[in-house]
């Protein structure tokens, strides 16, 4: 079986976003971008399926500029077999990448897709289940434990009040929530090794796939700032000001 | 020019944030429909009739239903989406779930988690964790939309008139089945919907301290949350998180005990009304965003705070 995974370039969580100066979306000149947090969570997942021997090649697949390469590129050096990189400069939605990722679906025929259940840039949650909508695959997100049973999976997810599990038939769609693993971290002989991995690139144009959108980004705005607080000090200041002050207690 | 509201219950009552989710329609100005999925649900269906703004419910019951599976949901929205101009989704871990694959099988963008409606196309949203807003206006046919709910105060439960239709099941998906669940016990309002959440971070050093919280909730009658290096810790389970991945909350009063205040986490709370951050570190990033600080070790200040409470 093989596995495809999601990996998507995205600027690094550490760093804080900051709105361009015309105000069409975020600074991203000069800035460390990493992998999707989410994602690494997928790429390690995929691995760790290979290595109980559930699956022979885990395939990292990533959309996006030319710099996302990058990003394969770690996912090869954590243990990655190859990579694809469908490359496009525009900024897609939800929807395109996943019909772009079905498209890659029918041309390897994986058993197993595993996703990010975000990106933590435009926190959308879309594309797993897009996918899964898509290609008619099981859908099974923010998954926190998935154990083989056969050919189903059983899945523990994450929801409002706590856990849930689920069955699903594969060929399944699985996106990742934070509890599923600790990612590794690659090593530099590994490092090495990813160059010379294979990485196929893929231009938009060749796959056929409708890309369009008609959803617009109008604009992009700093979120409103709160008014600089108060230092109490002391419990007793604290709770007289949030009694009589605040009044919220 | 109606819109459909996917509505979600539990227990025999209709969940808080779809009240949020009927509050956003009525600022989108056309008719609205609730969609009803359940087993056995006819008292809850009764129910959303009677929220305000809401001028019919379909009501489809069926096993199929008696748990929130995405495919078999998706599936019944789809048997009715043709007449709808929105459709709207509460950004609940049972809403992500669904939305996006109704949006996928109409061929349309999804739009997550709205925090604003400006006109019948146009939207705010949050993106990189609320570090900006974006303003974005879909030019699709039927806009399939996830609201925020702590963005939009929720409408009253009663004022409304909608008469109950039945809908037929749509069915139930053969890919997927429903195993069983674990759901935290707890007599305490719900961590989204509460007027006052005290969360508890990486200082409260481990889970059995997480009690001088919880002593401290019981006297406010407020939610305990957490950050994120809480839950990862294993100091209480994955739904006390709150942040960009996790819930996002904005109550009256946000206590923020050892929580340090990163990005993530501010991303879920920085709407709170009034912040309150209990840290000893004076430099951690919570005191930027608190309205009342206190630097002081928190094993000292809880057990204060909870007395002084009592007085």
């Amino acid at each position: 079986m093989k596995i495809l995974v999601g990996v998507k370039r995205v600027l690094d969580y550490n760093v804080k976003a900051r709105v361009n100066a015309d105000k069409t979306g975020i600074e991203l000149a000069n800035v460390k971008m990493s992998m999707n947090p989410f994602d690494e969570i997928a790429v390690e997942e995929a691995l760790r399926i290979k290595e109980a021997g559930n699956a022979e090649e885990v395939i990292a697949v990533s959309i996006g500029p030319s710099q996302s390469q990058e990003t394969i590129r770690t996912a090869l050096a954590m243990g990655a077999d190859r990579g694809i990189l469908i490359e496009t400069d525009e900024l897609l939605e939800p929807l395109a990448i996943a019909k772009l990722l079905k498209h890659l679906v029918e041309k390897e025929e994986p058993g197993l897709i595993v996703l990010g259940k975000q990106a933590i840039d435009g926190d959308n949650n879309q594309t797993g289940q897009m996918l899964s909508a898509l290609t008619g695959m099981a859908q099974a997100t923010f998954a926190s434990k998935v154990e083989f049973e056969g050919d189903t999976l059983k899945v523990t997810r994450e929801v409002d009040a706590g856990l849930e599990s689920i069955k699903v038939k594969m060929p399944a769609v699985l996106t990742t929530d934070l509890r599923l693993n600790e990612p590794r971290y690659a090593k530099l002989p590994n490092i090495m090794k990813a160059k010379k991995k294979p990485l196929e690139t893929i231009a938009v144009a060749d796959t056929g796939v409708d890309v369009s959108s008609k959803l617009t980004v109008v604009e992009v705005n700093e979120p409103e700032q709160r008014k600089a607080g108060v230092i109490v000090s002391d419990v007793a200041e604290l709770v007289e000001k949030l009694r009589n002050e605040a009044k919220v207690i | 020019m109606t819109t459909l509201v996917v509505a979600e219950h539990e227990a025999g009552a209709l969940r808080p944030a779809t009240l949020n989710v009927i509050s956003a329609a009525k600022a989108i100005g056309n008719d609205i429909t609730v969609l009803l999925a359940g087993q056995g649900a006819g008292d809850v269906a009764t129910a959303a009739g009677n929220v305000d703004g809401v001028s019919k419910v379909l009501h489809a019951d069926d096993a199929a239903y008696a748990q929130e599976i995405a495919e078999n949901i998706a599936s019944l929205v789809m048997s009715v989406a043709e007449g709808y101009t929105h459709i709207l989704f509460a950004a609940t871990a049972a809403g992500k779930n669904v939305m996006p694959r109704v949006a996928a099988m109409l061929d349309v963008s999804g739009i997550s988690d709205i925090t604003s409606v400006e006109s019948a196309d146009t939207f705010i949203r949050p993106i990189y964790a609320g570090n900006a807003m974006a303003t974005v206006k879909s030019g699709d046919a039927t806009k399939v939309i996830s609201v925020r709910t702590t963005a939009f105060e929720p409408v009253a439960e009663s004022g409304g008139s909608g008469a109950v239709e039945t809908l037929a099941s749509a069915g139930a998906s053969d890919l997927v089945e429903f195993i069983g669940e674990e759901l935290s016990q707890s007599d305490r309002p719900e961590l989204t919907s509460a007027d006052i959440v005290v969360s508890g971070g990486r200082g409260m050093q481990n889970g059995d301290n997480f009690s001088m919280l919880d002593e401290i909730a019981e006297k406010l009658n407020a939610a305990v949350g957490a950050s994120r290096a809480a839950v990862d810790s294993g100091f209480v389970p994955n739904e006390y998180q709150v942040g960009q991945t996790g819930k996002v909350v904005a109550p009256n009063l946000y206590i923020a005990v050892g929580i340090s205040g990163a990005i993530q986490h501010l991303a879920g709370m920085k709407d709170s009304k009034v912040i309150v951050a209990i840290n000893k570190d004076e430099e951690a990033p919570i005191f930027q965003v608190a309205d009342y600080g206190l630097v002081a070790d928190l094993f000292d200040a809880l057990p204060e705070l909870s007395k002084a409470l009592d007085g």
